[in-house]
């Protein structure tokens, strides 16, 4: 690894790190054995954290920085002036190897901006995931990026040796689409996430391999005007219709090389956390988009709570809630009782008859869900849920840092 | 008064042997005096005796729990183990279920603690290499784990470096693997700083460059990853840099007015991304050519031959055996079949053009023998834009579906064949239907198989007739 090679790496790194995406799980189990080297378990593994708090799992780089497209929020735009790099196929697939026989990386996440065509570029992410499998046995994990605009035979191409497809919606909405992002088109993006669906369900019937850990996608929050409620809609959609495993929210972030047209200020990171709150509710705990968005005020979720303390203060009719007799369902939708805690009450309760001081025990968030729930010995007096100051009592003031 | 010395780390054999022992006796959880700490007896084999009670029977997610606990450093790891194995044995059968309880949560606790800090070794520990005496390639790595987990995270090493020789070395014992064996070895000290390869300051870069700067939350980075690993991860340097330089970063970052494009719009090369999709049919048999087999296996990609603008494309199945070995279409014994039939049909052979619906073959190997299998509806449905790009190119006057194969390529449906033979509409062609050759080669009576023959020339006629009616 020589000088340049460290300068490209520092480059297409920084390139690639507006890609919320780090996820290395969900691959069925594969191992390299004596010939080739990795293996994928299932769960991915944080391989360390940065100061901002986020997980490094993949390596996850750019092929190239240099794109033709010209979407706004993009560091990477063709009209930007930032330094441009690029990678051989070899220096990745290099890479990629050194850093996993360390035990620094998963695998690789390789995306890239698109240069020459939508598919030369494809063609040449596929090929550093085939030299990858091919070549060197790497049973590792593998995360392509893929260019909606390309071929359908290279993305399927791609689906052959990648662990997991992404296509990036990024903007929630066709007209905003239009707007920041001029060579990309909606319809086109959809139409790749219904073929790669398709791929994967058939792949799994016919018991073959074809990205086996499924697709996820991107959408950027902040960039453009679509509230909370539209981008909860967009994200139900791509759920049911294109059955993605994941919708990855991006709260847009200031970039070195702005554009003129975008917001000066990036939105509050808190709004990123509450759709992943409400994305997770919608997903796990039985919520539809209409009652998450309920519990804000036009459309937009509450920055001071979470989405599920703010749907229980709305209905506190369907409180409190007696937790030696209530369904599961309705458990979930406890203010601080999360899955496991739910899955932990149901089997202890029929034991025995659950006090406040066996749910201490059993969730740690039992702080926010006192003055909704029922316990042996418990029952919140005075109407507590029915307090108009319940909100500021839940609430401690955030102590999230901030720059501004 | 039961007093049990168990050894140092985590005795799972000596805990089991002290539990037989002691459930034969029926000895009270309060009668038992637990110390841990006896030397190792490393290389002494420790067998069961005959003074061993028999096996006591636990249900799987006690012995599953046992097996972590006994590797925390907890002192009373033991004691508490076997206050669950008391209860569990005397009516308590369910007890693990009983979250609530005490004793269970504690448990847990400690079982949640041995979990984490086998994911976080697994996780933090940093391999470097050292130098080989026989030129190969080496590693090594020190890590600190807070629970004796030397043992348990063993299996993920060696599963994931298979291929690699490596040394793990930690106070709590230690591990090589020679791409052979696993080697268990006492505690080592702290080595000496190793002198790594350029790879652990690429990696510095690339853990800075990753960052953003933005976002800065160091809270939440030391949740996940608290300051008492930060020692043996050479990235984690740069922390403080990187903290301390961000809000000057964002602060840049937004006072920066956007700023004009240096270089102009490269319109040409804008303007060419759109005529990506191959221009001819050599084109797009290169790209076939170079794509790999869905289902692995297949020597090459057999592409159509035939002249473009032949007014018939016979469309099969997939190439058999023969085909794969010489790279072209029909050239074994159906396709053998299909050029007799063409000749008694009075059709040429070199005018038409052949092609299949899946290009490349699929096969299970019998000792010598590659035996055809059918492609799947998903793998035809995988083909099917190349063959109808390369019908594009060819342009026949008539599509003939060769079989069930082709003609669920050419109409996205299930045909029966046999039944529905003839002319039929495919997506944007005009085409025909009839069987396969081989089905001909698959029938058992001469008499059956001479109708059959008769039955598929008299199709070819048809279709000949056909696509010169369109002349």
């Amino acid at each position: 690894m020589d000088d340049a090679l460290i300068e490209k790496l520092g480059i297409l790194a920084d390139a690639a790190k507006y890609d919320a995406s780090c996820a290395s799980s969900g691959a069925k189990p594969r191992r390299g054995g004596k010939e080739g080297l990795g293996s994928t378990t299932g769960s991915g593994i944080c391989h360390a954290y940065t100061p901002d708090g986020r997980c490094v799992s993949l390596l996850k780089i750019l092929l190239t920085n240099h794109c033709l497209f010209d979407c706004v929020y993009c560091i990477n735009r063709r009209s930007s002036n930032v330094r441009r790099a690029r990678f051989t196929v070899e220096e990745v697939v290099r890479l990629t190897l050194g850093f996993y026989k360390r035990n620094c990386i998963e695998g690789l996440f390789l995306s890239s901006g698109i240069i020459r065509s939508p598919d030369h570029t494809m063609e040449q992410m596929m090929l550093v995931a085939r030299t990858l499998r091919r070549d060197h046995g790497f049973a590792g994990y593998i995360h392509l990026k893929t260019i909606p605009e390309a071929s359908p035979w290279l993305i399927e191409q791609a689906g052959l040796w990648a662990d997991r497809l992404s296509i990036n919606l990024e903007l929630p909405s066709d007209h905003s689409l239009k707007a920041f992002a001029p060579e990309k088109n909606g319809g086109t993006i959809k139409a790749a996430m219904g073929q790669v669906n398709e791929r994967i369900l058939e792949a799994r019937e016919e018991r073959r391999r074809f990205s086996p850990a499924g697709q996820s996608t991107q959408l950027i929050v902040g960039a453009d005007d679509a509230t909370d409620r539209s981008v909860l809609e967009t994200s139900g959609t791509l759920y049911q219709r294109y059955g993605l495993r994941r919708v990855y929210y991006s709260a847009f972030s200031p970039i070195p090389e702005a554009s003129s047209v975008l917001p000066v200020k990036p939105p509050p990171l808190q709004r990123e956390n509450r759709l992943y709150q409400a994305d997770w509710l919608l997903r796990y705990y039985g919520f539809t988009v209409e009652e998450i968005a309920s519990g804000g005020e036009n459309g937009m979720l509450d920055l001071g709570i979470d989405p599920k303390l703010a749907w229980a203060l709305k209905n506190r009719e369907r409180f409190p809630v007696d937790v030696n007799r209530a369904d599961r369902e309705m458990l979930l939708r406890v203010p601080g009782l999360g899955a496991r805690a739910v899955d932990k009450i149901l089997s202890a309760r029929r034991h025995a008859r659950l006090r406040m001081e066996d749910l201490a025990r059993l969730s740690s968030g039992l702080r926010r869900s006192r003055p909704f729930l029922i316990a042996a010995d418990y029952h919140p007096t005075g109407g507590l849920t029915d307090r108009l100051d319940l909100r500021r009592r839940l609430v401690t003031p955030s102590s999230q840092l901030s720059l501004f | 008064m039961h007093p049990i010395a168990l050894q140092e780390g985590a005795d799972l054999d000596g805990f089991r042997r002290a539990v037989r022992r002691l459930a034969a006796a029926r000895a009270a959880p309060d009668e038992v005096l637990w110390s841990a700490g006896a030397p190792s007896l490393f290389g002494a084999a420790a067998g069961a005796s005959p003074a061993d009670g028999a096996p006591v029977r636990l249900p799987q997610a006690v012995g599953r729990l046992i097996e972590t606990v006994v590797c925390h450093s907890d002192p009373e790891r033991y004691a508490l183990l076997y206050r669950l194995v008391w209860r569990v044995l005397n009516g308590e059968r369910a007890l693990l279920d009983r979250h609530a309880d005490p004793l269970v949560h504690r448990l847990e606790r400690l079982d949640k603690a041995v979990r984490r800090d086998i994911h976080k070794m697994h996780a933090f520990l940093r391999f470097h290499t050292v130098p080989d005496p026989d030129g190969g390639e080496r590693y090594a790595a020190w890590f600190e784990p807070d629970h004796h987990i030397v043992e348990a995270v063993a299996p993920f090493f060696v599963e994931r470096f298979e291929s690699m020789v490596w040394t793990i070395l930690t106070p709590k014992g230690s591990l090589h693997w020679d791409r052979q064996r696993l080697m268990s070895g006492p505690p080592a000290e702290r080595p000496d700083s190793p002198a790594d390869d350029r790879f652990a300051e690429g990696w510095q870069r690339y853990y800075e460059s990753t960052f953003n700067p933005a976002r800065v939350n160091p809270a939440a980075m030391r949740a996940e990853m608290p300051r008492k690993y930060w020692a043996n991860m050479p990235e984690t340097a740069a922390i403080p840099a990187l903290i301390r330089s961000a809000p000057a970063r964002v602060q840049a970052m937004l006072e920066a007015e956007a700023a004009i494009p240096r270089r102009r719009t490269p319109e040409k090369a804008v303007a060419a991304m759109a005529r990506q999709a191959p221009a001819n049919l050599e084109e797009l048999n290169s790209l076939i050519r170079r794509s790999e087999p869905l289902v692995p296996g297949a020597t090459q990609a057999v592409t159509g031959e035939g002249p473009e603008g032949a007014a018939i494309a016979f469309v099969g199945e997939q190439p058999g055996d023969r085909e794969d070995r010489e790279g072209r279409p029909f050239v074994g014994p159906a396709g053998q079949l299909l050029t007799a039939a063409l000749a008694e049909a009075g059709i040429d052979r070199n005018g038409v053009y052949l092609t299949n619906a899946v290009k490349h073959f699929k096969f299970v190997q019998r000792g010598k023998r590659r035996i055809h299998q059918s492609p799947t509806a998903g793998e035809i449905k995988h083909y099917r834009w190349w063959l109808l790009t390369e019908l594009g190119f060819v342009r026949p006057r008539l599509v003939v579906a060769l079989g069930a194969t082709a003609a669920l390529a050419l109409t996205g449906r299930a045909v029966p064949v046999l039944r529905e033979r003839g002319p039929m509409a495919f997506d944007g062609w005009d085409g025909f239907v009839t069987v396969h050759p081989s089905h001909l080669l698959r029938l058992p009576e001469e008499a059956e198989r001479r109708k059959a023959q008769a039955d598929f020339v008299a199709d070819l006629r048809r279709a000949a007739a056909l696509a010169r009616g369109r002349r």
